[in-house]
């Protein structure tokens, strides 16, 4: 590339679209504390790990703009947590295996 | 006299930020490990312990974190656009609401060492040794978090000066964008945070 470098395409254009992102964080905030106070099953830890990992989600696709990053970056941040995921099985299987 | 030809490259700007969030990742993702292990481990006490956080504080917490992160990332957007003024004033709503988090967190911390519980205090120490654990980690992860958010309040209040001074311009967004990506990054802590320490009882 010559001279001046050309400026990157902005991909989302409307202030509106982070602000519908947030609602869905705040209803999700609400129905975390709904399903924690309900204490229905057992279940309601993962129902909150869940809403928590869509809420990340949300944050990492939008707030982040992930979801318009090209492969390499997507490919990269899929390797962190490939990697975190097998730090965290190979310790849980040396902790119940001991 | 000179004229000096100045060259961006957005990608790999991005990209060196990106990395040092993926070390980030990791760095908390210790912590988190320690806490599904120990909570494995003690599943009654950190129930008993989870129970006596106060939960209005981290909900509150956890909204006002979601709405700093929208008016940064409009911030962001507002800096791209050519709307400085309006970036300026999202930006100090952003570092204002990082304090209120912090407010918070000060009022929820001192009425826990209000109780006597903190770490190696005596009424701690009689406890059981999974809520050993979990008060020990409580202060920890949310202590290294309350940093993180402290140290996104002063880089947040470094871009408010230099998009006042017209450092930062709509071509020139580079640090603003990082900006958000670091400031985002320790929102999505928080919301895994949350869950763990005051909602799963």
């Amino acid at each position: 590339m010559e001279g001046k470098s050309a400026v990157p395409e902005i991909h989302i254009k409307s202030y509106f679209t982070y602000v519908y992102v947030w609602i869905a964080l705040l209803l999700l905030l609400a129905a975390t504390i709904y399903v924690a106070r309900m204490n229905f099953t057992s279940f309601s830890v993962l129902i909150n790990l869940l809403i928590a990992t869509v809420k990340a989600g949300l944050v990492l696709a939008f707030f982040m703009h992930m979801r318009y990053e090209g492969r390499f970056l997507k490919g990269m941040l899929l390797l962190t947590l490939v990697a975190l995921t097998c730090i965290i099985a190979l310790t849980f299987s040396d902790v119940w295996y001991r | 006299m000179q004229v000096v030809e100045e060259k961006r490259d957005y990608t790999k700007a991005k990209y060196g930020m990106w990395f040092f969030l993926f070390t980030e990742m990791l760095f908390f993702g210790g912590m988190f490990i320690l806490y599904s292990i120990y909570r494995s481990k003690y599943p009654h006490d950190f129930h008993l312990g989870a129970s006596q956080e106060n939960l209005l504080y981290g909900s509150i917490n956890t909204a006002v974190l979601l709405t700093s992160s929208l008016a940064l990332a409009v911030a962001v957007l507002a800096v791209r656009k050519g709307r400085y003024r309006f970036s300026i004033f999202l930006q100090a709503a952003t570092v204002l609401m990082g304090g209120i988090f912090l407010v918070i967190k000060y009022l929820e911390w001192s009425e826990k060492i209000s109780r006597g519980i903190y770490p190696n205090s005596p009424v701690l120490l009689r406890m059981d040794v999974g809520e050993i654990i979990f008060f020990g980690l409580y202060y920890v992860m949310t202590g290294i978090h309350g940093l993180h958010v402290f140290i996104g309040m002063i880089v947040i209040s470094f871009m408010v000066y230099f998009t006042a001074t017209g450092d930062i311009t709509s071509e020139n967004y580079s640090k603003m964008e990082n900006t958000g990506l670091y400031w985002h990054f320790v929102d999505i802590v928080w919301i895994y945070l949350f869950p763990l320490f005051y909602l799963i009882t």
